[in-house]
């Protein structure tokens, strides 16, 4: 019994990844296809980019002022709280920006996503939409994809440079340090694999965000409470797949830059 | 199998003058291992109206869904238009979809477009000038007689308006083939025969072939005994023991199809099932 309940979800988990793996590809392949949706691309483009910038700039300014707190504190004991905006930087660029956006942004519009094409697919909106002749992989889902994919790039480089500017004022307002040396060990120390780092990290991030949710999306099945848990699952597992890719990238582009 | 055609049908070369509409050849589908529909074989023949009947859940959705390519069949054979859509590759079918017009059960407007853009949408899609769009949009809302809505957004309309307004949308590109999913289902008596004088509307004026699915018997029989009338604008009774000869009637049971025949050969079926879902 036991067994068959574990060969029952495995099945189900083989199956699932085979279909996410081809929703991908063929919402991927949809860009390099007519009709080209460049209008719905620019819709979703504000909806996940303009709507997302008041959450990231507040998210990022904070983190960078509580990173500058906390790490100014730990540095002072070792005589080093002169490297503060160094660490600020770094840590900003690399990891916590990209990675906090993602999370950021996931929330709000993988989420987004899994309930606005639940909804549609509960309703046979998406049948009617395919019985009308339309395409809803390259109407619906490569518009979020490609929307996503471009903003978050430009999202967490807002989320970067608002950090850097949340950890200088802390360190300068409230731990007295001086502005110049703070901002000039923010990007003295950088080097481009660093920068390669936080940039690369964003493009896979977006695309997890979009896919996965409009694969919990399309494969909402049961009313309302269908695609309340698709919700659900969509946020949760953008959530997990972004923070595993960002270990593989990082170990990935370490291996390679040494740094 | 009762009633007058037969079953085992083999579908006519594609392209002779009477070819039909759609063919149904030896078609069965499963889901979970659970078989659906089994060895459906039938026709639908150019102007004609086929009312498939049979109790809730018995697959009378999933045959419409694979009529037009929304669901593959696991074995046997689906033309449309002569052409084999069950072997069709899903791109080549978006094309074919826009000749085949489909009415959903409970609509299936897109919410977040306004009455206009959802009856104009196929149209929207083909790029077509703004102001044809809305020009044919408004001719189609007439049809229904709801051209008073054309601003409006489908959360802003009644159950039987959004039925009417789906109706405008399946038929503003003249399809040659409808689909009614349960048209009147889950509406009140009055708004019932409004949307099922829209459909023999459709029937007698643009003579398009039609495939309607419904499990209400009364809504059937009023499609076969009543013709609309374009002088008076509305539908009038045929004379006593005539019916419509264009409308014939399909009946699903435990996933086979039991009947495919006439008004009269339903009427005087002797099946016990057929019996007793008329009754």
């Amino acid at each position: 019994m036991a067994l068959d309940t574990i060969d029952a979800a495995a099945k189900r988990g083989v199956l699932a990844v085979q279909e996410y793996v081809v929703l991908s590809a063929r919402a991927v392949s949809d860009i390099f296809r007519r009709p080209f949706y460049r209008d719905d691309i620019y819709m979703q483009a504000d909806i996940i980019g303009v709507g997302s910038l008041p959450i990231v700039i507040l998210t990022g300014f904070f983190l960078g002022g509580v990173l500058a707190l906390q790490s100014a504190s730990t540095l002072q004991q070792f005589g080093a709280a002169a490297f503060t905006g160094q660490l600020v930087s770094f840590s900003m660029i690399k990891e916590i920006g990209p990675v906090v956006t993602a999370l950021m942004v996931s929330g709000r519009n993988a989420s987004g996503m899994a309930s606005e094409l639940g909804s549609m697919m509960v309703t046979e909106q998406i049948d009617a939409m395919r019985s009308l002749g339309t395409d809803p992989l390259k109407k619906l889902v490569m518009p979020r994809i490609v929307a996503t994919v471009v903003m978050l790039f430009f999202l967490v480089i807002i989320s970067d440079a608002v950090g850097i500017a949340g950890g200088g004022f802390v360190s300068v307002f409230l731990l007295g340090q001086d502005a110049s040396q703070y901002f000039h060990t923010c990007y003295q120390s950088l080097e481009y694999p660093d920068i390669l780092q936080g940039l690369v990290k964003p493009i896979f991030f977006g695309f997890i965000i979009a896919t996965i949710g409009c694969f919990y999306g399309m494969k909402t099945r049961g009313g309302t409470q269908g695609v309340g848990r698709s919700t659900t699952q969509a946020v949760v597992w953008s959530s997990i797949l972004i923070i595993t890719t960002d270990f593989m990238i990082s170990r990935f582009l370490i291996g390679i830059f040494g740094r | 199998m009762n009633g007058g055609a037969n079953g085992a049908t083999p579908p006519q070369a594609p392209g002779s003058s009477a070819e039909p509409v759609v063919v149904f050849d030896d078609v069965s589908i499963a889901f979970e291992q659970k078989p659906v529909l089994e060895n459906i074989s039938f026709q639908v023949r150019p102007g004609e109206m086929r009312i498939l009947l049979g109790p809730a859940g018995v697959g009378k959705s999933v045959l419409l869904k694979m009529t037009n390519g929304l669901l593959r069949p696991d074995s046997g054979r689906i033309f449309v238009f002569g052409k084999e859509i069950s072997a069709m590759h899903e791109q080549d079918l978006f094309e074919l979809r826009g000749a085949i017009g489909t009415v959903f059960q409970e609509g299936a407007l897109f919410d977040s477009l306004n009455v206009r853009d959802n009856v104009g949408y196929r149209l929207m899609e083909e790029h077509l000038p703004d102001d044809e769009i809305t020009a044919r949009a408004t001719e189609a809302l007439r049809f229904v007689e709801l051209e008073q809505t054309i601003d409006r957004f489908p959360s802003e309309l009644s159950g039987g308006m959004r039925r009417r307004v789906a109706i405008a949308r399946a038929i503003v590109t003249n399809p040659k083939l409808i689909l009614y999913d349960s048209p009147t289902g889950g509406l009140d008596p009055i708004t019932s025969t409004t949307i099922i004088e829209l459909v023999m509307k459709q029937r007698d004026v643009s003579h398009t072939s039609s495939l309607v699915v419904t499990h209400r018997i009364q809504d059937a029989f009023v499609l076969a005994m009543h013709h609309f009338n374009r002088a008076t604008n509305q539908m009038e009774a045929l004379p006593p023991h005539q019916t419509d000869p264009n409308t014939s009637f399909l009946m699903l049971h435990q996933g086979r199809l039991v009947f495919d025949g006439t008004t009269k050969e339903l009427v005087h079926s002797s099946d016990p099932f057929i019996r007793e879902y008329i009754s």
